[in-house]
């Protein structure tokens, strides 16, 4: 094509692409800080649809540290026979920590577990009526950490065979029903995060769509002039992957401020329980996460939506 | 016969009709030679500014070629259009400016979708307001000025990457005589540099003052008539 277009040398194409994406990037957070309440508000409702998912994905986090320090307390409780006499039951602990997967066991004679029940549940005075002490003597087994959930089934049952030991009771069934809730939960967060995730994306396009339309006539005026798609893209692109990235900010923020709001009654409600439980946040690779999140779904809702809509408007 | 190898626009035979099924332009055929400066007259519908747009390849013909800076226009793939405007300059009847920008970023649209470095964009775009007596007003917005400066805008936006061809539909129709004058005068002297120049219009009187060949359409065909000036209209009214 004959040109007489001349004297002028276009640097690299890497040059130009860097220049073009330093002038967007500026051009469009200008954009941006010109309209700052507008802005506001879709980085709020990103915010927003962001923190949700987050926020629970944090919750169930905190709820699986719980099951987990708990599992690490798990104890396995020998009910020993009446026959059994308190010096076998205390000789019978001291074997057992001989075996392989116990660490720890501690012997409560039927006069310590009355004491105890007595000082504790606040039952004593009725307790008294009784003539004979209802409570057996109990050898609390401390399992191995190191042994799993399975093996410390098996070495419930091991120990409830012996001879001396009328019940073995590993009470987990509570356990197993917060880890299957725990799954629900973490699935539900799975769901939650897919569904408010294309709500952002939907958020963002609508906003982007919008944009269009108030410079449709530069839209025109750029085509007119010979500016190619991929050139009148790039700035809503970016204008979406600065509201996906405040977003993910403000999303980030409000977890912060959620935790922080509950992190004194969780500590006392903890406390209550005698545990040293602390509410966790987010930690700051997950933030990290959130963040990329936000400007993956800003972007790619504004992809979308700049796709279709750019090739509707045609110069008049 | 083959054309000479310096035309810069040639329509052989070309037709276009309104996707609606209306003729706008029916077997047209002429060519521009490199560095020419042509009117484009007719009365209105006459279908002028339907032959620049076909030629800035905004509308496709419906029949016949059209080959442009031998591009074959009908042989021109759709992503392919952007690159091949760039080597237009369009003026347009209504300025077709950025309101939000300044008349430095107006002019400077061009070369910075081209990817050209910063400082030889603020080189090219003072040298394009330079020669449409602008350059003093490179940091106001387009509204504060008046209606010729702004179609200056539009030239020097048109004229600053060089183009070897300029079309311009209407230039003039916005603004008062004396602005009208000027605003040609200036088509003239980029011609005078070897820029080819068609502009479509109503202005007899401007023609009139600097004469040049005219393509002159009436119902959609190159007729050998000439355009009528208004004082003539008024005479031959008087005359029946």
């Amino acid at each position: 094509m004959a040109l007489v277009e001349a004297g002028l040398e276009r640097p690299g194409w890497l040059a130009r692409l860097a220049q073009e994406h330093a002038r967007v990037f500026f051009f469009s957070l200008g954009k941006l800080a010109r309209a700052p309440l507008a802005a506001a508000l879709t980085a709020l409702v990103i915010g927003i649809a962001l923190a949700l998912p987050a926020g629970l994905y944090v919750l169930t986090r905190n709820l699986a540290s719980v099951g987990y320090s708990w599992q690490e307390s798990l104890q396995i409780s020998l009910f020993l026979k009446d026959s059994v006499a308190e010096e076998r039951g205390a000789a019978l602990a001291r074997e057992l920590r001989a075996e392989i997967g116990v660490s720890k066991t501690n012997y409560i004679s039927r006069a310590q577990s009355l004491a105890d029940f007595k000082a504790q549940s606040g039952f004593g005075d009725a307790l008294a009526i009784l003539q004979d002490n209802p409570l057996p003597a109990v050898i609390a087994v401390t399992p191995n950490r190191k042994l799993g959930k399975a093996g410390v089934e098996e070495l419930a049952a091991r120990l409830g065979r012996l001879p001396e030991v009328d019940l073995a009771k590993l009470d987990q069934k509570w356990l197993e029903r917060l880890y299957a809730l725990l799954d629900i939960a973490q699935r539900s967060v799975g769901i939650v995060a897919i569904l408010l995730g294309v709500a952002v994306m939907v958020i963002i396009g609508n906003t982007i769509r919008l944009d269009i339309e108030a410079r449709r006539e530069e839209v025109e005026v750029m085509k007119l002039i010979g500016a190619p798609d991929s050139f009148i893209r790039r700035p809503f692109l970016y204008a979406g992957f600065w509201h996906g990235l405040l977003g993910g900010l403000l999303a980030w923020i409000l977890v912060a401020a959620g935790v922080q709001a509950l992190g004194a009654p969780a500590e006392q409600l903890a406390q209550a329980y005698g545990s040293q439980f602390r509410l966790a946040g987010l930690p700051w690779t997950d933030g990290l996460a959130l963040l990329g999140a936000g400007v993956v779904l800003g972007w790619a809702g504004a992809f979308v939506t700049v796709g279709r809509r750019l090739a509707l408007i045609e110069p008049r | 016969m083959s054309p000479p190898a310096s035309d810069i626009v040639r329509f052989d035979q070309l037709a276009y009709r309104y996707p609606g099924g209306q003729d706008v332009l029916s077997g047209v055929s002429f060519s521009i030679a490199q560095g020419e400066m042509v009117y484009v007259t007719g009365p209105s519908g006459a279908g002028k500014s339907t032959l620049l747009r076909l030629i800035a390849a905004l509308c496709r013909p419906t029949r016949g070629q059209l080959v442009v800076m031998g591009q074959n226009l009908s042989a021109l793939k759709n992503r392919h259009i952007p690159a091949y405007r760039q080597h237009i300059g369009l003026v347009f009847q209504n300025f077709n400016l950025l309101y939000d920008r300044t008349v430095f970023d107006n002019v400077a649209l061009p070369l910075v979708i081209r990817g050209y470095a910063y400082a030889d964009i603020g080189r090219r775009t003072r040298a394009a307001l330079d020669a449409v007596g602008l350059l003093n007003r490179e940091k106001s917005l387009p509204l504060t000025l008046s209606g010729g400066e702004q179609q200056r805008v539009g030239i020097a936006r048109a004229i600053v990457t060089k183009p070897a061809l300029i079309l311009a539909d209407e230039p003039t129709g916005n603004l008062d005589p004396e602005m009208a004058l000027e605003v040609m005068r200036g088509f003239q002297r980029f011609n005078e540099a070897g820029v080819t120049v068609m502009i479509a219009t109503h202005a007899i009187d401007l023609i009139e003052a600097l004469p040049h060949r005219i393509i002159h359409l009436e119902h959609g065909q190159i007729t050998d008539k000439r355009p009528t000036a208004a004082s003539q209209l008024g005479d031959r009214h008087g005359a029946r």
